[in-house]
């Protein structure tokens, strides 16, 4: 026979906080690429005064959980959805800060010469994002499978983060007044990339989760 | 292996316990047995000392061997086993004799006479049980004027008098605070190093902490045996998914 836990009731609760937290750290990603494509400042202001929020909720979910593992010492699945949720909150407030520093160059960006056209970047954000979003699903459904193509997806994106900054090497080869713009736009380029391996850390968690085996730092996640 | 069991069922009367039950115990290890009630924990663990026997129309069918030799052949010598197999049961069973008396008991009784051999044996054995400190100045006193747990670890100390190879535990701390209980557990991990464990508990926190390996049984059946870090992290089985989660009802 099956009994409603408390465990459960607390399970939902963390999971729901856990979703709005990933829900606006998903629109700090799409506003900062906003921002940045279309040189946007109010957007990329708001993506600013935004972060506290997904700051405060990383703190609630951090003691939703440290209260459960003190009450009810979770173990086999629950123990892997508590682990998962304490390696995956910090990883979307990261996601978050970056989508923030994203904003802060775009802002800095809007006092230098612009640079057109701004090749490899617009996909590596969309990329990025894809990724996050992905995450975000595959935590939800318990799709480990989904998991493992995000991770592998990250191989492509480390790609174009490659190719994006060669491409903003010849801008700056070229006339060395694009030298403080291409080097602000090769950082944002770093910070979707670095969006990216959120998103992969938060996969290989999901993995975990779903079929209790660790496999970050291996070199096939299949 | 130290315990090794295969197919064995066990029969109070025309009622069926246990139903095929196959598992190894490593020496020098502690496995815990964890299930619900009525699932057959306890009758196993008796099984294995042969203390089932005192029960009327009580039976086991299969094999239990310890170091390679089946404990219910014919001729076995109960009480040589059991001195082999020493067990501490849940509620603390002093006799109502002086501490000394209760840790000599089992000495006596296999014809130690000698009073230095008896006051060695009787300190090694409170020693080892980390009762020692708390009861050398009062050996003589009652082991009814001890306190539960102190009592628990004076039966410890008493099934150890004996020097057994392996120690049963039947839910060993059930009846303790949890102070007392964190002696007990701290007691088991030092007994490892020279003793082969197995332990019932009705507390999953306690099997975590105390065991190598860890059996769940459901039903008079072992549903899963596997190291306790698999059972409590990621178990293969559902229904030991469900039951260290608190799932079932």
């Amino acid at each position: 026979m099956h009994v409603q836990r408390h465990f459960d009731r607390d399970i939902e609760e963390i999971k729901a906080v856990l979703l709005r937290m990933g829900a606006m750290v998903e629109e700090a990603m799409q506003q900062s690429i906003r921002a940045l494509l279309d040189g946007d400042l109010a957007v990329a202001e708001q993506v600013i005064a935004n972060d506290d929020r997904i700051d405060q909720m990383e703190i609630q979910i951090d003691q939703h959980v440290i209260e459960l593992i003190a009450k009810m010492q979770p173990a086999a699945g629950d123990l892997r959805f508590v682990a998962t949720v304490m390696k995956i909150t910090p990883e979307l407030e990261r996601i978050a800060d970056l989508a923030q520093d994203v904003c802060e160059r775009v802002i800095e960006l809007s006092h230098e010469p612009a640079i057109k056209p701004m090749t490899y970047l617009p996909r590596l954000a969309e990329d990025a994002q894809k990724m996050v979003r992905d995450a975000l699903d595959a935590f939800v459904r318990g799709d480990a499978e989904l998991a493992r193509k995000v991770i592998r997806n990250d191989d492509v994106v480390d790609q174009l983060t490659e190719e994006s900054f060669r491409a903003l090497l010849t801008y700056m080869l070229e006339n060395p007044r694009n030298i403080s713009p291409a080097i602000r736009l090769t950082f944002i380029g770093k910070y979707f990339e670095r969006m990216a391996d959120g998103a992969t850390n938060i996969c290989e968690m999901v993995v975990y989760l779903v079929e209790g085996r660790m496999i970050k730092h291996s070199a096939d996640p299949s | 292996m130290k315990i090794h069991v295969r197919d064995f069922d066990f029969y109070y009367g025309d009622t069926k316990v246990l139903h095929g039950i196959n598992l190894d115990v490593p020496e020098r290890q502690v496995t815990a047995l964890i299930g619900p009630s009525g699932c057959g924990k306890s009758t196993f663990i008796r099984s294995i000392n042969r203390m089932n026997d005192v029960i009327p129309e009580a039976r086991g069918e299969g094999l239990i061997e310890v170091d390679g030799k089946n404990i219910y052949a014919p001729g076995t010598d109960v009480v040589a086993l059991r001195r082999r197999v020493g067990m501490v049961f849940q509620k603390s069973n002093p006799f109502p004799k002086s501490i000394f008396d209760n840790v000599a008991y089992g000495l006596r009784i296999g014809g130690v006479r000698n009073k230095r051999e008896l006051a060695d044996t009787v300190e090694r054995s409170l020693q080892r049980a980390a009762l020692w400190k708390e009861v050398k100045d009062r050996l003589h006193d009652s082991a009814m004027a001890l306190s539960g747990g102190q009592q628990q670890r004076l039966c410890i100390a008493r099934a150890l008098a004996v020097d057994p190879e392996i120690l049963l535990m039947d839910e060993p701390a059930s009846a303790l605070d949890p102070i007392a209980t964190t002696k007990i557990e701290e007691l088991i991990s030092e007994l490892k190093e020279s003793y082969t464990i197995v332990i019932v508990t009705h507390n999953m926190q306690q099997a975590a902490r105390v065991s190598d390996r860890t059996a769940f049984f459901m039903m008079g059946r072992l549903v899963e045996y596997d190291d306790t870090n698999t059972i409590f992290i990621n178990p293969k089985e559902k229904m030991t998914e469900d039951y260290v989660t608190g799932r079932f009802g």
